[in-house]
């Protein structure tokens, strides 16, 4: 069946190519180059530079994003530290504050009870002393008295009463000291 | 078996122009000078192949018109498809052997030589067209001679001193070799490619069609001419016919493939520092 193709026909030779084959491939062509050139591939590029654009933005998009949550989460944590230790400052504070006005009060209470009790001492004192001298006073006038009934004279000349009572007394008192002074 | 040896003794039989039957005439050369539909006997003559390249631009021009027109940053399907093929060229093609700088330089005529290619291969299977565009001589040495002066003018461009020497006397070559390399290499760089580009497009669509027309031809021959049981031999010549069909479409994308591939590497050849 093959030997049936009769192969190049003597007037056409396939390698020969004729000027209209030749004028018509060359339109046909620029067409198309122009066409790619021009036109197809431009608009192919601006595509594929927005696709790209795209993809950059979103990715430079959702790494802004992720750093400012690191940033919030940062600062939130930076913040929460502070409060600690702002708790903290204040709990020891206040311990602090509560051990000085217990301290004063405390030194309050003593002073103050010292304060009472010297007082009373001075009081005590002060009752003593005018005890001891209205005693003295009484005791005087009552052993004169006592004196005067029993020597039946009056002993009216004060200043020579005041002077008995007064050797009196001290003669007491001197005994007195030396009894003390032998007992020690 | 016995019955079907004789059934092809038979009809070998009765392709002998004796047998009785109208002989079985097939395709021949003529297939690719069919006569002019316009402008007969000028240089502008147009004829049926003429036709079918005029329309086969037009598809391209059509479908990445539309398929540019509104392209989107998240595509559609139709447009999804136009980037499969623009991409194909542009990343499988271009940017993998030139790089993406140079890539992009010759995007347009690398593009525009795959998609010519491509197409007017196509014709060659398209219902009612049945011849590709670039079977007669005018396209592939067209195309081939493109492919040659952009390797020589890429080579020019970036450096002559470089590209000549790469070219000519290869370097690493004991230098008395070049007596013999020299020539070598000059033959098959400057003379040899345009013609291997050209041949090998033109001779597959030759061929290709040749035997389309070979099996569809005997196939309406033994259904409609020979009588009798011969008759069956068309269904075997039918899907060898079929067969072929489908190998031709494989055919067709690679020899698009080769085309613009070569292009590319002699550009890169060009281009290249060293070899």
């Amino acid at each position: 069946m093959l030997h049936a193709i009769r192969v190049a026909a003597a007037e056409h030779n396939p390698l020969i190519p004729a000027p209209a084959d030749l004028i018509w491939a060359t339109l046909c062509f620029l067409v198309i180059l122009f066409f790619f050139w021009k036109i197809g591939l431009p608009r192919f590029t601006k595509m594929l530079d927005e696709r790209s654009a795209a993809i950059e933005g979103n990715i430079a998009k959702a790494d802004e994003a992720q750093q400012k949550a690191e940033s919030l989460l940062e600062e939130y944590t930076a913040q929460l530290a502070d409060a600690r230790a702002e708790a903290g400052r204040i709990r020891e504070q206040a311990r602090e504050d509560g051990k000085k006005i217990l301290a004063d009060l405390k030194e309050q209470a003593t002073s103050e009870a010292a304060r009472v009790t010297a007082n009373a001492q001075a009081q005590i004192e002060a009752e003593r002393q005018a005890a001891l001298v209205s005693l003295r006073n009484e005791v005087g006038s009552l052993a004169l008295d006592l004196a005067s009934g029993v020597i039946g004279a009056s002993l009216a000349d004060d200043t020579k009463a005041a002077g008995i009572v007064d050797r009196f007394l001290a003669d007491l008192e001197a005994d007195e000291a030396r009894k003390a002074g032998s007992n020690t | 078996m016995k019955q079907e040896i004789a059934l092809l003794a038979n009809a070998v039989h009765l392709l002998v122009p004796t047998a009785g039957v109208p002989p079985f005439v097939g395709p021949d050369i003529d297939e690719f000078f069919p006569p002019a539909v316009f402008f007969e006997g000028t240089a502008f003559e147009i004829n049926r192949i003429m036709l079918i390249r005029f329309a086969a631009a037009i598809a391209i021009l059509l479908l990445f018109w539309i398929g540019t027109r509104r392209m989107r940053v998240v595509p559609g399907r139709f447009q999804s498809v136009i980037e499969m093929g623009l991409d194909f060229v542009r990343v499988n093609i271009a940017e993998d052997l030139l790089g993406k700088k140079d890539g992009r330089r010759f995007l347009p005529l690398i593009m525009a030589i795959f998609f010519t290619v491509l197409v007017m291969n196509f014709t060659g299977v398209v219902p009612l067209m049945n011849i590709a565009g670039t079977s007669v001589i005018g396209v592939p040495l067209l195309l081939a001679v493109v492919a040659y002066v952009a390797f020589i003018y890429a080579g020019c461009r970036k450096s002559p001193a470089n590209f000549f020497r790469n070219a000519l006397f290869p370097p690493g070559v004991p230098w008395p070799l070049y007596i013999l390399i020299t020539p070598l290499e000059f033959l098959s760089t400057f003379i040899v490619r345009p013609f291997t580009l050209t041949l090998r497009l033109m001779m597959n669509m030759i061929v290709g069609h040749l035997l389309l027309v070979l099996f569809f031809t005997a196939t309406q021959w033994f259904f409609f001419v020979v009588p009798g049981f011969v008759k069956a031999i068309g269904a075997g010549t039918l899907a060898f016919g079929f067969a072929f069909t489908v190998f031709e479409l494989l055919i067709i994308v690679l020899q698009a493939y080769i085309f613009a591939l070569l292009t590319t590497v002699y550009i890169q050849l060009a281009l290249a520092e060293e070899h």
